[in-house]
């Protein structure tokens, strides 16, 4: 059985989810006995982290449907997942520089493992894009894009293990990262938070999605016109 | 041989075709007309296997190999000679005997004296020539033709005709022209696009 | 068998076309030999020698981008393409072929690399070899496949880099790791790892890059 919200509720889901979030956030989640205020950031960064992976993923599912079943539609949703993807991930270099500057006290840090991920990740999606429009639409652009959305799942673990190989003769020393011993009323913030994003990430998708298929119907029409 | 239902192909938000339906058996002749941009070069790669269609139903007969696709390009390397070309797509395509056969094609064709020469110094005619030899080489129960005689000079077009007549009656085709009058006693079954 | 019987001929064909046009193999050279001389001038005097492996990786990565961007030119401006992907062969012969061809271009030209950096800069050790090997498999593994797709593309020459290079930096990581850290067998395994998985991938996907 599948559950489909329409896409007001969706979006109303979305505005409390994440107005609970911010409210735990601010008054409820306890200050960090370390770092204080500015650990409150992580209850963003991560989660944004998170649901970009999460999109990406999904970009990547939905191409291997195309693949597999040549549905059209799964070029399309693969296309949308994955550039809220690029839009999630943009806000995680965003808000871990942030974080950077006001840990380490500068906004680039190499040594952060998931800032230096994000920033391979953000420029192989960006090549998505020029992929994607240097080619024309049609099924050869919607194969390429989907075969390169597959390489994209196959290169974050690899790049990951491959950055965490890298600190061993790039920085013989590491920044300690924070693994911040979560209390349980920490954890229940992070999981809102997270599952905040995760609902907008989703509203977001099906608006642009919407708006995409729109646009596509159009001109079929007006090339039904001509 | 090959059954078409409600083919339909898109790029994009383009619509090629719409609408095609037929049922060719083998031996058989189809004929596809119509202008340019009708979509009769679309549904020559979809009969070949080049393009899938984006809806409606197309089935094949045949395996991949057993398909001759002359298009509009020749498909051959400008840098190799047509001895090699041929050598290599014979390889491919596992033809039995096949410098005989290669050899026999050349000669049909009259490109025999010019086997060692860079298909990229070919003239027009000749390359359709070659083109012709690559796509009978393993002997093929379906031929798809893209407007074959494209290129041929008189002498190149009644070799094609006798090709063409000899192989009516134990193969199938599919052949897209301009000039529907030279293949016009051959058709058994005729569609007109746009 | 006659899988690889397919990919021989595919591979010899493409290794007759370059001895034929000579267009690829002397550019790769040349590049890479130029690289290394611009390479001096770049590092100041008193750099360490391990700047100037890093260095080599990204002359090897560029010159393989260089050689890669002309893989697929024959195919691409006859349309000749089409011819192998109507041959009864498994599609994925196609690539393999390619990626072997490429791969011999990048042996080549390492050939003249390799005993230039030694000349130039200093030693080349065994594990700096066996990590330039198993880089070459990933590189001309994924790189086919991107050259293939890129050749399908209006921005083409362009496009390559643009999507090669994000796949290459985890290749970079374990060549320079295999070249200078101290636990090299541990950046040779991570390779390996790397050209199984995305061999696998290519390998499975390619069909798709190449129809429609």
């Amino acid at each position: 059985m599948r559950i489909r919200l329409s896409l007001p509720a969706l979006a109303a889901v979305a505005l409390v989810l994440v107005a609970t979030a911010i409210a735990l956030i601010a008054y409820v989640a306890p200050e960090d006995a370390d770092q204080g205020l500015s650990q409150k950031i992580f209850y963003f960064h991560v989660p944004i982290a998170l649901t970009a992976y999460v999109m990406f993923g999904w970009g990547a599912w939905k191409a291997l449907l195309h693949l597999w079943r040549r549905d059209p539609d799964a070029d399309l949703e693969s296309y949308v997942a994955i550039h809220q993807g690029v839009i999630f991930g943009a806000l995680t270099l965003v808000t871990g520089s942030i974080w950077a500057k006001i840990s380490w006290g500068v906004w680039w840090a190499w040594s952060s493992n998931q800032l230096v991920l994000f920033l391979v990740l953000f420029l192989f999606y960006a090549a998505y894009f020029m992929l994607r429009f240097s080619i024309e639409p049609g099924p050869r652009r919607a194969n390429s894009s989907a075969v390169y959305a597959i390489f994209g799942v196959a290169l974050i673990p690899v790049s990951f293990l491959a950055i965490r190989l890298a600190n061993d003769f790039i920085h013989p020393t590491v920044f300690t990262s924070h693994g911040p011993q979560m209390s349980g009323l920490m954890f229940f913030t992070f999981c809102v938070s997270w599952a905040s994003l995760l609902v907008l990430a989703a509203c977001l998708y099906r608006v642009e999605l919407a708006g995409k298929r729109i646009d596509l119907r159009l001109r079929e029409l007006r090339e039904l016109l001509t | 041989m090959i059954r078409a239902r409600r083919l339909e192909k898109r790029y994009g938000a383009k619509r090629v075709l719409r609408g095609v339906g037929f049922e060719l058996s083998s031996p058989g002749f189809l004929l596809v007309t119509g202008p340019n941009g009708s979509g009769k070069t679309t549904l020559l790669r979809l009969c070949a296997g080049l393009a899938a269609p984006t809806a409606g139903e197309l089935d094949v007969a045949v395996t991949r190999g057993r398909i001759g696709f002359l298009g509009h390009e020749p498909l051959v390397y400008r840098e190799l000679t047509a001895l090699e070309n041929l050598e290599l797509y014979g390889r491919l395509y596992r033809v039995p005997e096949r410098r005989e056969r290669i050899g026999m094609l050349l000669e049909r064709f009259e490109l025999w004296d010019a086997r060692h020469e860079r298909a990229g110094s070919y003239s027009r005619g000749m390359m359709q020539r070659l083109a012709l030899c690559r796509t009978l080489l393993h002997d093929p129960e379906l031929l798809v033709l893209d407007e074959p005689y494209s290129g041929l000079d008189d002498d190149g077009a009644t070799l094609l005709d006798r090709e063409l007549a000899e192989r009516r009656a134990r193969s199938a085709f599919v052949v897209a022209t301009h000039d529907p009058q030279r293949v016009e006693p051959l058709a058994s079954l005729r569609l007109a696009l746009g | 068998m006659t899988y690889l019987a397919d990919v021989g001929t595919l591979a010899r064909k493409d290794l007759l076309l370059e001895l034929r046009a000579r267009d690829t193999l002397p550019a790769m050279l040349l590049f890479v030999f130029s690289t290394l001389v611009v390479f001096h001038f770049v590092l100041p005097g008193g750099s360490s020698e391990l700047a100037a492996t890093g260095l080599l990786w990204v002359a090897l990565v560029f010159t393989a981008l260089l050689g890669l961007s002309r893989s697929f030119a024959a195919e691409r401006e006859q349309g000749v393409i089409d011819g192998l992907v109507l041959a009864p062969s498994d599609r994925s012969a196609i690539w393999l072929g390619k990626a072997l061809s490429i791969l011999v271009f990048l042996g080549l030209a390492e050939v003249v690399a390799l005993p230039a950096f030694a000349l130039f800069f200093g030693d080349v050790d065994g594990s700096l070899i066996a990590g330039v090997a198993l880089a070459d498999l990933g590189i001309a593994a994924v790189g086919t496949l991107l050259a293939a797709v890129a050749a399908a593309s209006r921005a083409r020459e362009l496009l390559l880099p643009l999507l090669f290079l994000p796949l290459a930096i985890p290749i970079v990581i374990g060549g320079v790791g295999a070249s200078v850290a101290d636990h090299s067998p541990r950046y040779l395994g991570f390779l390996a790892v790397y050209d199984t998985i995305f061999a696998l991938v290519c390998w499975a996907s390619f069909e798709y890059v190449v129809t429609e």
